[in-house]
């Protein structure tokens, strides 16, 4: 079916970050991000830097185009957001095609479109590399609170069946003459969640029992032992933390240069 | 395997107008690719009792979606009661087809059954007392009068897939079409449902495994494997025929032998 990939974003492969163990690309991803977010958006060819190394990230974990591109239109609502700032940002005007835009507005606009589409690329790549599984068992290497991880495992083992049900209770009532156009069906849309919320927690309730069936005592046992990250595969995460924190660096000191 | 796209002119019995279903060389695919029917063609005359076996995975459910126009025909035509099944006459096809899902908590949303029973009529326009009636109606006609205030997650089983039956009935459909109806339900709970179905005057197609409930409930079966019509006739026939049954990976329970049950009651179930 498609638009699951939400749900399901891992795209099966045998590049060498599908190999990396989950905990490395996690400090990779996110160390990543934070470079982009402190580069200065006036430094417009780091994030041309930036944007190279992410492309090629996707080339190493050979991600067509295509879906990449598709799922990036996840930013779609923020940009919308990022093309009124030309318009409302207060400051000094320049001409553009006869608009008269703030440059603050532009520079700032500028910046959220770079950072998200770079912030999003790098998540892309994360998610596309990595089995929803084996990101939690990274992130129960990186010593995150146990609860977490288990409601993080709870939501990723049945948001599936949620939205299964969702669709299942929306093909019976489109069965039953409705169509969701008017601003009526809101009626029966709450209805319909509510009905969806009630049995999810049920089925909540249903878990925890069978849980306590099988000696549930509070706490989950830990993940199953996993293969160790060699040290090069760490270089390789740490090189690329180095790599975009050198490229914000360097943006930093000649944007102060030129102060 | 190709869609047949010849014109079958055939209609139903003599003098009854068109049939209540005609299928004609309907093929399926989903958006990813996974093609499910492959040229189906089956003609229901009004009134008629069907069941749907088959083995899982044979596009019985992609069949019955088909009926009511929630999934369109990739080719080949359904009609109802002579009118097709596409384009703007959708509200009128989903009131003259009634479904019943397997999971009656898919179809039943509404806090109180009464509600949920009027959920459809209401959608077709009525209100008022006349939407009362219905509902009234729809609720004795599954043994649950008096319901109509009862929230569906205090119901048991069989009694929530009856609110479901009656959800539909309460469109007054031509044609009832349930999926699985007696799947998970204690025995009492299946009698009931049989009296409830056994004395619908409807067209009614059930797709069922259970294949004791199809020789109850229907004269005719037809055998659905791979995406098209492998076999069609009288149920007793069928169910009788352990070639074509284990050829498509249909068994009886243990101990159950169709030929007893005829001799038990005359050649039509009670």
């Amino acid at each position: 079916m498609g638009g699951m990939h939400v749900l399901d974003p891992y795209q099966p492969g045998r590049s060498v970050l599908h190999a990396m163990p989950a905990q490395c690309k996690i400090v990779a991803a996110l160390g990543y991000v934070i470079c982009v977010v402190v580069t200065p958006i006036t430094a417009g060819w780091a994030f041309l830097a930036h944007l190279l190394v992410l492309v090629t990230l996707c080339a190493v974990a050979r991600l067509r185009a295509l879906l990449v591109v598709r799922r990036l239109a996840l930013e779609l609502p923020f940009l919308a957001f990022a093309a009124a700032l030309p318009f409302v940002v207060p400051g000094p005007r320049v001409e553009v095609l006869g608009l008269g835009l703030s440059r603050p507005g532009l520079e700032q606009a500028f910046g959220l479109l770079a950072r998200a589409t770079l912030g999003l690329m790098t998540v892309i790549v994360l998610a596309a590399t990595t089995p929803a599984r084996d990101l939690l068992v990274g992130l129960e290497r990186l010593r995150l609170p146990p609860v977490i991880i288990a409601v993080a495992s709870f939501m990723i083992r049945y948001a599936g069946l949620v939205v299964g049900q969702m669709r299942r209770m929306a093909v019976a009532r489109r069965s039953r003459g409705h169509e969701a156009r008017s601003l009526r069906a809101t009626g029966v849309l709450a209805a319909s969640l509510g009905t969806l919320f009630i049995r999810s927690y049920e089925r909540g309730e249903r878990v925890h029992l069978a849980m306590l069936a099988r000696g549930y005592s509070g706490t989950l046992p830990g993940a199953l032992p996993t293969a160790a990250p060699r040290p090069a595969q760490w270089t390789l995460a740490g090189g690329l933390i180095a790599f975009g924190a050198t490229v914000a660096v360097v943006a930093r000191n000649a944007g102060l240069g030129l102060l | 395997m190709k869609p047949a796209d010849g014109s079958a002119t055939q209609t139903g019995p003599a003098g009854a107008g068109p049939p209540a279903v005609e299928i004609d060389g309907l093929a399926f695919a989903y958006p990813d690719g996974r093609q499910v029917l492959f040229g189906v063609d089956l003609v229901i005359a009004r009134g008629e009792r069907v069941a749907v076996l088959g083995p899982n995975g044979a596009g019985k459910t992609t069949l019955m979606l088909h009926l009511n126009g929630i999934l369109t025909a990739g080719a080949g035509s359904i009609r109802i009661e002579g009118l097709a099944v596409a384009g703007p006459k959708m509200r009128e096809i989903r009131r003259r087809v009634g479904l019943v899902f397997q999971d009656p908590d898919d179809q039943l949303f509404m806090p109180t059954v009464g509600q949920d029973v009027a959920f459809g009529p209401a959608n077709l326009g009525l209100r008022g007392p006349e939407l009362a009636e219905r509902v009234a109606e729809a609720l004795s006609a599954v043994g649950l009068a008096g319901y109509a205030d009862r929230a569906p997650h205090h119901l048991s089983l069989g009694e929530r897939r009856r609110a479901a039956v009656a959800t539909v009935l309460a469109m007054r459909p031509d044609v009832l079409v349930l999926d699985e109806p007696s799947a998970n339900l204690d025995p009492a709970g299946r009698r009931e449902l049989a009296e409830v179905l056994g004395g619908l005057d409807l067209t009614l197609i059930m797709v069922t495994h259970d294949l004791p409930y199809a020789l109850q409930l229907c004269a005719r079966s037809v055998i659905l494997d791979q995406g098209v019509i492998a076999a069609d006739g009288s149920t007793a026939v069928l169910l009788s025929n352990e070639e074509l049954m284990s050829a498509h990976r249909l068994e009886l329970p243990f101990g159950f032998n169709p030929r007893h049950v005829l001799t038990d009651s005359r050649g039509v179930m009670p």
